[in-house]
């Protein structure tokens, strides 16, 4: 029972495993870059939905940042509303009535529908990152005279960046398993291949195996760098003294020498080497 | 030209109907160091905030240098870096290190090359006595050096004047000490200073004129000795009898 489970699986990768790869391949290209696109969407979203409006301000201005505003807010309850699934057929169909031509790749028209999904929900966090930091670091870049752009540049972003980044790493987890719905359209990504072949040889659980351990190798590997990269993100625990005190300098900074070494206090050979100058220069005294 | 380097004049603040700030007038001039006291909630902290536009300010004038700041007949940015500010929370930047915090509004505003905003950086960091902690990250560090590296930071801009807003309020009595000997040390180099405090010491001993607030308006103003020995006002005295 077991071991027919495991020559199965085994039959079926010699057989397909090039194809799997294939799929496993397309898979990751597309949630990646589909990812990568919807960071860059949602930044700007996000960007341009926190920038101040005041009443002093403009009427052109305020008038264009509120037109913004709504658009954003549309395309946000728009894509974050309606399946991806649905998204891809409105648009792999939809686009042919308006245009009188159909879209001649398939990557293209994944790689747009799983962007600006993945925007749409980036937009939201990246608005979020950027409220959750402390509105007196605002104050403080303000107070030196750092315009808005300036302080979002570079005391805002980077703080919101280490907050964004678990939902970063949550959208590309979504998006390696959410790709699998591309096949609608064609896609052919890892869980299309599961389709593609079980229908060929009824081999249907053994499969269902293979793309179960392919797509919880991805997401693990996905989770444990997402990990590194936040601790990379969060700096150093500790910090250096710089000189100038000399007192500060010392403090906890020696290196004991190595066991056994002539530089090692408790050992025999310690000094010979040290001393060994010294030592001759008084016997050539005392002969002399 | 005027020869003070900042009048207020007839300046109020409304949040919503309340009316925080009533027509205040008052000047500061050159190396002047003005302590603003009073209790909490009669519109110190505002007032300050509004003469760094932090606050825009629902009627009146801030002439910086006889320039009204307050329509923007200068730029706001070129003016907040020649008006240092000090915060209760002290602000620093948590992403940069101390170093850092110090060298970004020089390089970025006043576009000062990397090298020479180090240097000034270095200066005023070894001023306040920081100079072993300038790898730090403002999160490794005690309250009372935060605000010594604050000053430091509003320092590097090399600003015609600074403002404190309770500079020691969010500080253990073991820092208040430190952080107020810079200010001490500042104000008898000549820097032009505007401190909001509750530290009666150091309006007294330190500060050359003393502004006592209550309830959005400036109850009382003048010398420190005559005002915290002597007050005219019957409010002031009550107001100071508690902490003497």
């Amino acid at each position: 029972m077991f071991s027919q489970l495991i020559a199965d699986v085994v039959t079926l990768w010699g057989k397909y495993g090039k194809i799997y790869l294939n799929g496993i391949k397309n898979t990751l290209i597309l949630a990646i870059t589909a990812t990568a696109i919807g960071c860059l969407i949602g930044f700007i979203c996000g960007i341009l939905q926190t920038i101040p409006v005041s009443k002093t301000d403009n009427i052109f201005k305020r008038l264009f940042l509120g037109l913004v505003r709504v658009i954003i807010r549309v395309y946000v309850e728009v894509f974050r509303g309606t399946p991806m699934i649905l998204q891809a057929v409105f648009i792999y169909y939809g686009v042919p009535y308006f245009f009188g031509h159909v879209f001649k790749s398939i990557w293209a028209v994944s790689l747009i529908v799983v962007s600006i999904n993945t925007g749409a929900y980036m937009a939201e966090s990246v608005r979020g990152g950027i409220l959750s930091i402390d509105p007196g670091q605002t104050e403080g870049a303000k107070a030196i005279g750092m315009n808005h752009f300036q302080t979002m540049l570079y005391v805002i972003l980077p703080q919101a960046l280490r907050n964004i980044m678990p939902q970063i790493g949550n959208n590309y987890i979504i998006n390696v398993k959410d790709t699998s719905v591309m096949f609608i359209i064609g896609f052919s990504d890892f869980f299309s291949i599961h389709k593609m072949v079980s229908g060929a040889i009824y081999k249907y659980f053994p499969s269902a195996l293979i793309e179960m351990i392919g797509y919880l190798t991805l997401t693990l590997v996905a989770s444990f760098l997402l990990r590194w990269v936040e601790k990379k993100l969060a700096g150093s625990d500790s910090y250096e003294l710089a000189a100038g005190d000399q007192l500060v300098m010392a403090a906890g900074t020696y290196n004991s020498p190595a066991k056994g070494s002539p530089f090692d206090e408790q050992s025999k050979e310690f000094g010979k080497e040290l001393y060994k100058g010294v030592d001759e220069g008084k016997e050539d005294g005392a002969n002399e | 030209m005027s020869e003070h380097i900042l009048e207020v004049r007839h300046l109020s603040k409304f949040f919503g109907k309340n009316e925080v700030l009533k027509d205040i007038d008052f000047n500061v001039s050159q190396g002047d160091v003005t302590s603003i006291i009073g209790a909490s909630g009669s519109g110190k902290s505002t007032l300050l905030r509004c003469i760094n536009l932090l606050e825009t300010p629902s009627s009146g004038e801030i002439l910086f240098h006889g320039k009204d700041v307050t329509g923007g007949g200068i730029s706001q940015s070129a003016y907040r870096a020649k008006v240092g500010m000090v915060f209760q929370s002290f602000n620093l930047f948590n992403n940069m290190s101390v170093l850092d915090n110090c060298i970004i509004g020089q390089q970025r505003v006043l576009k000062i090359p990397k090298e020479e905003a180090k240097e000034t950086a270095l200066y005023f960091l070894g001023k306040v006595g920081m100079t072993p902690y300038i790898n730090a990250l403002p999160r490794q560090i005690s309250g009372g050096q935060k605000q010594r590296v604050a000053i430091a930071r509003a320092l590097s801009m090399k600003p015609e004047i600074l403002l404190f807003d309770e500079p020691t309020s969010a500080l253990d009595p073991e820092m208040v000490g430190e952080v107020l000997a810079v200010m001490k040390t500042l104000a008898e180099e000549g820097m032009t200073m505007l401190v909001v405090t509750h530290e009666m010491g150091f309006a007294r001993d330190v500060s050359s004129h003393v502004v006592y607030m209550a309830d959005g308006v400036i109850a009382e103003e003048g010398d420190p000795k005559e005002i915290m020995v002597d007050p005219k006002n019957p409010r002031t005295r009550e107001f100071l009898s508690r902490f003497l």
